[in-house]
């Protein structure tokens, strides 16, 4: 066109520094949020706790001061009857989350709220007043992972969860992977979650 | 006996096989295609394209599975679960995408860096390689579906994280696949020449690949499980690979409208500043609930507010250049898929995901239909929409760069095609609006996301219609994607006339 000086928003070399800079600068401010993101959510720290948190009863209660809900943990309450180690406490952990994995689960529920919608979330499945009694649940809870289909709730929607041929060794890790989850401080979701301790 | 039973397997497969190759016969001089017109960065970008096409089809097949289960839900209980299709529905898609821009890097490879190809055999390989495990991949998602709580599960079958199911050894097979494809490009802008276009593509695929290894890590901790698994997701779809369509952009416009490469380049460069800057800490947002510390809700609400802008400038950057061109170009199909991935991406990313993107609003939104409705308005609208305009200029050039217009013979196909397609998701999105707004308000405010509560909200008759509207629009998107693919066979045939010389300013 003609030869009048560039200004500079319009100068290709001025944007080719602007991209390398930004991009540069947000990343290190990512790394460094990650260093700290990921020491402050190991598990044994307040917002993740430790596996042997299954030994607790767990509560997820609203904090009006805060407005949101956030997950208690209380007195002993052992996972099918037996206090564990850490050590085993992560074993049994360990397994429910690769079964959860090789079950493919994320496909049907959400975790912690990200993964499919055909099925509930699992975030809190643990606390959930579906499991009727706090004495039956443990119980309840692997007998329906065995078999999701005989076990079938549904709420007349006729939408069953079929079988996924789960072990009972698996089927109690997974069920010890969701009491642990139940632990974690999600920031409030999900909101307004009434859980199995709350009065009805 | 047993061998002459042997023999009689042999026999008949061999027949089945002359079948099938005369049926293919058949099925090329239909098509008849001269790949003499092709570079043979060309050719070797058709392939992919050519799966990409395949894959897509396959994609849309399962998603229409998944979408009836929802209506249906004994339709094939436990023979294909819902989670089953759900996987295929979205790996497909995954992989054809990324089939498409591999295509499209090999296609406009030779002419931005002005020679031929380094690496066509290393390249041919590894498609064929990569295809393999692919189909092998798929095979065993269909008929092995799950494995036991171990390891080897996790190796051989799947990985069981949404989006990146893929084995761990497709996992280390990709990224192999991947270095070759990262080494040609390299090589040939080295043996050729470098341009501004040539530098951002790659350092994008130096950051596409490596982040693709943040997801082959097993944990424990599900909070550092999912943190580092939307280190691949978010920073592959709101940064990376938003920059690859830039670059491919920039380089449509040159060679589609003629426009300035100094102003396509200085174009890209505010893309990538305003995508990085505001997409790489804009991850946050998926950081609201998953355990991670409370500063992300600040974090992650302010940087994804803003992923918006580079979107509003992009198609700022198409709209002004393809009407100060007057829209002279000489492959209509193309143009209008570009346009249309333009505001695709404007409304599906743009406007779609600030909807929700505010962790005050996210509280009700997530991990309710209401993402599936984003997800679909922008991964079509973002990249589907640019691989299909691909797709149209690849055949264009397969055809001996003959005209394609609005006017040619049986231009209604790609008009259709393009209307059903677009009409199809977008009234997919609006179905799934409605159900996601119905479940954050009865399932997530009201009932407080329990196992009940979330029935309620499944059973409630604005869900279920919604699951119905989405179901017919599924149809038609699928009805669009038929067309398309027909149209993508035949377009061009019995075209004579060139199309015209594109000259850069
Ligand atoms: C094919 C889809 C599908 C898959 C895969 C699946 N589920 Fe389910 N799940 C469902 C459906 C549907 C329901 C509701 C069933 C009912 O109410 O009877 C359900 C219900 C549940 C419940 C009770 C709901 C609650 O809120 O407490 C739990 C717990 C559960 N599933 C755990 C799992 C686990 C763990 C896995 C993986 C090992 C898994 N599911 C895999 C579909 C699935
Ligand atoms: C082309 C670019 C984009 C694509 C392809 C895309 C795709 C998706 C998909 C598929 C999901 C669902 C993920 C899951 O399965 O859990 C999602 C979630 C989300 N997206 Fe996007 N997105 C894009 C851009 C954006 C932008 C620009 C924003 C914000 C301005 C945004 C905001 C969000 C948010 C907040 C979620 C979380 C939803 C939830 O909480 O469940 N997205 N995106
Ligand atoms: C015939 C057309 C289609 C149908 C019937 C369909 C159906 C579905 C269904 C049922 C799901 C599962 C949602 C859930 O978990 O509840 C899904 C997920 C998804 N589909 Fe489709 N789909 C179609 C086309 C497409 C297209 C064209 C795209 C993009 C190019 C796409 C991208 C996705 C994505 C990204 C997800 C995951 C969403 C999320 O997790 O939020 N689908 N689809
Ligand atoms: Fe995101």
């Amino acid at each position: 066109m003609n030869d009048t000086p560039q200004p500079l928003w319009a100068s290709e070399a001025f944007w080719k520094k602007t991209a390398i800079w930004v991009t540069a600068g947000s990343f290190i401010v990512l790394v460094v949020l990650t260093f700290d993101s990921l020491s402050q959510t190991k598990a044994g720290g307040t917002r993740v706790p430790a596996y042997s948190v299954i030994n607790k009863k767990i509560d997820y209660q609203y904090q009006a001061k805060l407005f949101k809900s956030i997950p208690v943990i209380g007195e002993n309450e052992f996972l099918f009857g037996k206090e564990l180690t850490e050590e085993e406490a992560f074993q049994l952990v360990d397994l429910g989350k690769k079964t959860s994995q090789a079950k493919n689960c994320m496909n049907c529920h959400t975790l912690l709220g990200n993964g499919a919608y055909f099925a509930p979330d699992l975030t809190k499945a643990w606390l959930d007043q579906g499991w009727l009694s706090t004495q039956l649940r443990e119980d309840a809870m692997v007998k329906f992972l065995i078999d999701p289909e005989k076990n079938a709730r549904t709420f007349s929607s006729n939408r069953k969860m079929p079988n996924l041929a789960i072990t009972e060794a698996e089927a109690k890790g997974l069920v010890a992977f969701l009491k642990w989850m139940s632990s974690i401080d999600t920031n409030g979701f999900p909101y307004n979650f009434k859980t199995i301790y709350a009065e009805q | 006996m047993s061998t002459n039973g042997l023999e009689g397997v042999m026999q008949s497969g061999n027949h089945a096989c002359a079948k099938i190759r005369a049926r293919w016969t058949e099925f090329s001089q239909w098509v008849n295609l001269d790949s003499n017109n092709l570079s043979d960065g060309q050719k070797l970008a058709v392939k992919y394209f050519t799966v990409a096409v395949i894959l897509f089809f396959a994609q849309i097949v399962f998603g229409m599975l998944a979408a009836t289960q929802f209506i249906y839900p004994s339709f094939l209980y436990e023979i294909l679960d819902f989670n089953v299709n759900r996987m295929v529905h979205i790996n497909a898609m995954v992989i054809w995408m990324l089939y498409g821009f591999i295509g499209c890097v090999y296609w406009l490879l030779e002419d931005e860096s002005k020679t031929e190809i380094v690496g066509l055999k290393l390249g041919n390989i590894a498609f064929w390689v990569l295809t393999g495990a692919v189909t092998l991949v798929v095979l065993v998602y269909l008929l092995v579906q799950i494995g036991p709580g171990k390891t080897s599960s996790l190796w051989l079958i799947n990985e069981g994280r949404e989006y990146i199911e893929a084995p761990r050894w497709a996992d280390i097979g990709i990224v192999v696949v991947m270095l070759i494809f990262f080494y040609n490009v390299v090589a040939t802008f080295s043996k050729g020449q470098w341009s501004g276009i040539a530098g951002v593509l790659t350092l994008d695929l130096v950051a596409l690949a490596g982040l693709y290894v943040a997801g082959m890590f097993y944990m424990t901790n599900i909070t550092h499980d999912q943190y580092w698994w939307w280190w691949v997701i978010h920073l592959w779809v709101e940064a990376t690979w938003e920059v690859l369509v830039g670059v491919i952009m920039a380089w449509s416009l040159m060679k589609l409208l003629g426009v300035k490469r100094k102003i396509v380049q200085t174009w890209l460069y505010i893309e990538v500043a305003l995508m990085f800057g505001s997409g790489i800490l804009g991850l946050g947002h998926h950081y609201f609930w998953i355990g991670t510390p409370e500063y992300w809700l600040t974090i992650g609400g302010f940087f994804s507010a803003l992923e918006p802008i580079p979107l509003v400038a992009m198609v700022v950057h198409a709209v002004y250049d393809s009407g100060s061109h007057a829209f002279k170009n000489g492959n209509h199909p193309a143009l209008a898929w570009i346009i249309a991935h333009a505001f695709g991406n404007f409304f599906g990313a743009g406007v779609w995901g600030f909807m929700h993107t505010l962790p005050q609003i996210n509280l009700y939104t997530h991990g309710t239909q209401w993402s599936a409705s984003h997800g679909h308005l922008a991964f079509f609208g973002a990249y589907a929409t640019i691989n299909i305009a691909f797709f149209y200029l690849a055949i264009q050039h397969w055809r001996g760069n003959v005209w394609m217009s609005g006017q040619s013979e049986n231009a209604w196909r790609w008009k259709w095609a393009l209307g059903l397609l677009n009409v199809g998701v977008v009234g997919m999105t609006i179905a799934l609006l409605i159900a996601g707004y119905e479940q954050s308000f009865i399932e997530r405010a009201v009932e407080g996301s329990t196992w009940a509560g979330y029935f309620s909200a499944q059973n409630h008759p604005s869900f279920q219609s919604a699951m119905i509207w989405r179901w017919f629009f599924g149809l038609v998107t699928f009805a669009g994607l038929i067309l398309l693919i027909w149209d993508l066979l035949t377009i061009g045939k019995t075209e004579t006339r060139k199309a015209q010389e594109i000259i850069s300013e």
